[in-house]
């Protein structure tokens, strides 16, 4: 701001040291001026601002301090937890009534033989049916190798593809492609061109997997494959392990 | 000397009174009290420097603590409140910085 005061000289500090502390003891003395009382005042006024903010965020700060957009977050992620959890609170009870109602053991007897059937639609010990696609990749110059098939078939079960079956071999969790002499082997089977996959899940979902920029169709395009894909409502896997 | 016994009996009036910060200027008393206290600050240097004018620091006090609220409320409008607040803080804390040394430098030359 301003140039230090002309008494200020490198050779002479102990006198000027002198100066600010009398300057700061003559700031010290009180003087009854109307200056004096606002300045008293306004000091007054930040003690009192600082003691009451820190005892303001002594409390719980995370939605004190929070903006508007944070708690409607917050809000809202607790909302649907809340019916996430109403929804499964009604579910248990459903199955608890029944299982209560229940002498012979029927209800108990159907919900294991329902999960028994979810378990083996899984296990690919069991056949299943619903809505899917059919791809079919056409392979004239045997490009294709078992690491392209494995991306396909990866790709389709990101999208949420539950059962998958190539070339009538149920594809399940430990399933393989490899490369052999006579072209790809899927456990130990040869598969012959083309490859044909089934897999049931959301038809839309599982195209948009597989039409994605350089993703798997675009990547067999580049290897001279082409993969032609289509939407079915029904679709019939029956090959079992 | 006023000044000091103003400050000290602001604290004890808050730590008596433990009043409620009213929702509508929780977001502005912080950014407020860092003006303040750059105001104090700048206060002491003047004097130090012996250019202390009591109209002035008034006058500073008032005017800073307002515009540092008024850019936080502006910028709570226009949606960047949070970034101006941080903004805020950040240049009256290098003032705050400054004017210490300022003071150190005349007291201690050091």
């Amino acid at each position: 701001m301003t140039e230090p005061p002309p008494e200020e000289t490198p050779d002479a500090p102990e006198p000027t040291t002198r100066v600010h502390l009398r300057r700061l003891l003559r700031l010290a003395r009180p003087r009854a001026t109307v200056g004096q009382a606002l300045t008293g005042l306004l000091c007054l006024l930040v003690g009192f601002a600082v003691v009451t903010q820190v005892q303001a965020n002594r409390g719980d700060t995370r939605f004190a301090t929070a903006r508007q957009d944070e708690l409607v977050g917050v809000l809202d992620e607790q909302n649907s937890r809340l019916d996430r959890l109403h929804r499964d609170v009604d579910d248990l009870s459903r199955t608890k009534a029944d299982l209560e109602k229940d002498h012979r053991g029927d209800t108990a007897l159907n919900e294991a033989r329902r999960r028994a059937d979810t378990y083996g639609i899984l296990a690919g010990t069991r056949p299943a049916t619903g809505p899917g696609i059919a791809l079919t990749i056409a392979d004239p110059q045997h490009k294709v190798t078992a690491d392209m098939l494995l991306n396909t078939l990866q790709e389709l079960r990101d999208a949420g593809a539950e059962v998958v079956q190539v070339d009538g071999a149920r594809v399940i969790v430990n399933s393989y492609f490899l490369d052999g002499p006579g072209g790809v082997t899927l456990d130990g089977g040869p598969l012959s061109v083309p490859y044909r996959f089934l897999a049931i899940g959301d038809p839309r979902t599982l195209t948009t997997a597989l039409d994605i920029p350089g993703g798997v169709r675009d990547s067999l395009k580049t290897a001279g494959a082409t993969g032609t894909v289509t939407r079915r409502d029904s679709i019939t896997i029956t090959a079992v392990k | 000397m006023i000044a000091v016994i103003g400050l000290a009996a602001g604290v004890v009036l808050g730590l008596i009174l433990h009043p409620a910060v009213p929702l509508a200027l929780q977001p502005y008393l912080p950014i407020a009290i860092v003006a303040a206290l750059d105001a104090l600050f700048g206060a002491l240097r003047a004097r130090l420097e012996g250019v202390f004018d009591e109209k002035v620091f008034v006058v500073s006090f008032v005017s800073n603590t307002v515009i540092a609220a008024v850019i936080v409320l502006l910028g709570d409008l226009i949606g960047v409140g949070s970034q101006l607040s941080t903004a805020v803080v950040v240049v009256l804390g290098i003032r705050i910085f400054a004017n210490v040394a300022a003071i150190r430098r005349k007291l201690f030359h050091a």
